[in-house]
């Protein structure tokens, strides 16, 4: 048993580092900031110049078969400075469905650009009415001769104002249980009939909500066959970016560390204060957890197997652990545990604001903690399927 | 990273849960703590297999393991409530051998091949007497950090027992004035500071076996009784609790591990992960406990319950060393230093 990740991996990190420290600029971080965005196409492009966006892909489809803890430790650096990288993950969502159910030419046309960073996918599995139960979707796709025509409404479809394609999940067949009628669809963003609105999150964070309105394509948008897109849809979920965790408690810890070692107005730093000591030390030690479990996941991982109850333990506690983070280190501050950290003036320390607004979605995309659990529970507890 | 465990790992798990499994069922742990706190046959078979020297070098007579291998058995020792003071035992062992590499005038060798059972302070004592001393009752040396002079003396005639909610065997100590000094000054205060930390790093893993045990008691109860026609795991309410608390017993489990593994791999953060590790394992035993009793309804209260006993113990297992905040603290005191206005 070795919890040291290794010399190869610690090369990549640092390499990672360096990689940052030139391409995470001030003037990045503020323009996210502004714009809620969280894709920027020079920071793929740089990251593909790398060769960094399909290193963990096969060879066979233009990647270096890269070790995945490598890929983790890269990844632990790209959110440990909250890089614009969710449009990557649901980029890489998508290559994965190409991959395993794409025709020769999907595959010829799609996967050497994902792998330059050119393409931004978004995902189009949530609706107004459906979350978690996903399968319950209800855009529609009916066939007509060699082309499909769609109507529904997508919900937080996340850099669908900027992004090329959107991945659909849509409902071809209504006549039979619900998983067994869905098929996925892979559509330019450009196609007539789409329209895209934005939603923003009281963290500023820019989503959308998606309108298709008599979209028509061609069957050659079509990914796997038809009325399987449900298997289409979770193969692809397992060519999720390997999950990183945690890194969001360590910039609140670390936030909260810059506070206490500041003096007050009355000259002593707030590091003094035995209270203020435990609350910080409490965080730091339910961040430690964050990151073995989510370590342990990736090494799982690593060594062949599918993490699944891991993986929802990790994205449960994390998560979980982060909205419980923030509301003491909030308190821990006092009444100036509201002063925006979006401001311009904000202090080192307004990340916790920040956060306050921004962890609230943490526990919910990507599978909320209520399916996590029931995961853990069922799979890992081998406790009766719930309702 | 390589989070499997080694054969040789492996085998001493297995070893040990078998040991357990055969010495220490949940008959033995309500005899012990009716009686002294200690089960006799228990502690034999443990000095036999040498379970209590395992940790001290092999230089000095013992079986050269690291700290890793003590928490893995200390996982076992808590999922089985073993009615022992092993862990006292071995992080005082362990300490002596310390102390004669450091030149100390001590016949190590006589001490160990005594049988006498050795225990420590793991809390800083304030003048002459030492309260609630893990093992107190039932070892026969005690060493103490009185002020910067580590001290070692008989136990008989200066202790008194403290009935207790684990039935462990505590006792408060008077330290008497002829206690023989062993060390001093700083060298005196690494010691045992080194000692403490291997203590709550172990008993962190510990805990880790009691929470692990008390989740397992009430997901074989969820699974089994019935109500409103349906198993009660199948409630949300009931199942998605229990799986808050599978997640925190693995959490615990990997930083026990971790802080065990740092002790000789990453010696610099040694102290602030069994200190975390500690702190986090007994708030995690302390939920399994909580929540595998309630999840047994009325029965969960009941004395003929096991879970009881993983609950009373998750609580007096750690407050031996203090509540999960005291351990917090030396979580800032190494991550800040010293300074906070106590």
């Amino acid at each position: 048993m070795d919890f040291y990740m290794g010399d190869n991996v610690e090369t990549v990190r640092r390499e990672a580092r360096e990689f940052l420290a030139e391409v995470m600029t001030p003037a990045l971080a503020e323009r996210i900031r502004r714009t809620g965005t969280m894709h920027d196409d020079a920071f793929a492009a740089a990251l593909a110049r790398r060769r960094w966006i399909a290193a963990d892909w096969p060879e066979e489809f233009g990647g270096f078969a890269t070790d995945v803890m490598e890929m983790y430790a890269l990844n632990e650096e790209l959110a440990r400075v909250s890089s614009p990288v969710y449009g990557l993950s649901t980029t890489q969502i998508t290559a994965g469905a190409i991959k395993h159910f794409g025709t020769d030419a999907q595959r010829r046309q799609l996967l050497p650009s994902v792998a330059r960073g050119e393409v931004l996918i978004v995902l189009g599995f949530s609706e107004p009415e459906c979350g978690s139960d996903v399968a319950a979707v209800r855009t529609r796709a009916v066939r007509d001769g060699d082309e499909w025509v769609i109507n529904g409404q997508k919900m937080f479809t996340t850099n669908g104002h900027v992004g090329d394609r959107i991945f659909l999940l849509t409902r071809t067949n209504p006549d039979v249980a619900k998983h067994k009628g869905l098929t996925t669809f892979l559509v330019p963003l450009s196609t007539p009939g789409i329209e895209v609105q934005p939603v923003f999150t009281m963290a500023g964070e820019r989503t959308n909500i998606t309108y298709l309105n008599e979209v028509r394509i061609s069957d050659d948008c079509r990914i796997g066959e038809v009325d399987n897109g449900w298997t289409t849809m979770t193969v692809a979920l397992t060519y999720e970016r390997v999950g990183v965790h945690g890194l969001e408690s360590e910039q609140l810890v670390q936030a909260a560390e810059a506070w206490a070692a500041t003096p007050a107005d009355d000259g002593v730093s707030p590091l003094r204060d035995p209270a203020v000591r435990r609350t910080l030390a409490r965080a730091a030690t339910e961040t430690e957890v964050s990151s073995l479990l989510s370590r342990r996941a990736a090494w799982l991982q690593s060594t062949g197997e599918l993490p699944s109850v891991e993986g929802s333990m990790s994205k449960l506690f994390a998560s979980e652990t982060l909205c419980r983070q923030v509301e003491d280190l909030t308190n821990m501050l006092g009444p100036d545990g509201i002063r925006s950290g979006d401001a311009d003036d904000a202090s080192p320390w307004g990340v916790i604001e920040h956060m306050l607004r921004a962890a609230q979605t943490r526990t919910v995309r990507g599978g909320t903690s209520e399916v996590q659990r029931s995961i853990i529970a069922q799979r890992g507890l081998g406790l009766p399927r719930s309702h | 990273m390589n989070l499997r465990l080694s054969a040789d790992q492996q085998l001493l798990v297995d070893t040990f849960a078998s040991l357990y499994r055969d010495l220490s069922p949940t008959s033995v742990v309500r005899a012990a703590e009716s009686g002294s706190g200690i089960d006799n046959k228990l502690w034999t078979a443990l000095v036999e297999t040498g379970a209590i020297t395992m940790g001290v070098p092999e230089e000095h007579g013992g079986g050269g393991a690291e700290m890793l291998d003590l928490a893995l058995v200390a996982e076992q020792h808590g999922r089985h409530l073993a009615p022992a003071p092993l862990i006292e035992a071995q992080v005082a062992t362990r300490l002596l051998a310390s102390l004669v590499d450091d030149g100390a005038a001590l016949d190590l060798s006589d001490l160990l091949s005594s049988g006498r059972v050795v225990t420590l302070t793991v809390r800083p004592s304030s003048g002459s007497l030492a309260t609630l001393v893990p093992g107190g009752w039932v070892a026969d040396v005690a060493l103490v950090l009185s002020g910067q002079r580590l001290l070692i003396f008989d136990l008989e005639g200066h202790r008194t027992k403290v009935d207790n909610t684990g039935g462990l065997p505590l006792a408060d100590i008077t330290v008497p004035a002829d206690a023989t000094e062993i060390a001093s000054g700083p060298r005196a205060q690494t010691a045992f500071s080194v000692a403490r930390f291997e203590w709550l790093s172990l008993m962190g893993a510990a805990l880790v076996g009691i929470g692990e045990r008390a989740l397992e008691i009430g997901v074989d109860y969820a699974r089994e009784r019935k109500a409103f026609g349906q198993p009660i795991g199948a409630f949300q309410e009931v199942a998605h609790r229990l799986a808050d608390v599978a997640t925190a017993i693995d959490g615990a489990r990997l930083l026990a591990r971790e802080a065990a593994w740092a002790a000789s791999a990453d010696p610099d953060r040694f102290h602030q992960l069994a200190a975390m590790g500690f702190a986090f394992a007994a708030e995690t035993a302390r939920a399994a406990g909580y929540r595998s009793l309630h999840v047994h309804g009325g029965y969960g209260s009941m004395a003929e319950y096991d879970i009881q006993l993983y609950f009373r113990r998750a609580w007096a297992w750690a407050a031996q060393y203090g509540p999960p905040e005291s351990a917090y603290d030396l979580v800032a005191d190494q991550r800040y230093g010293l300074g906070a206005e106590r």
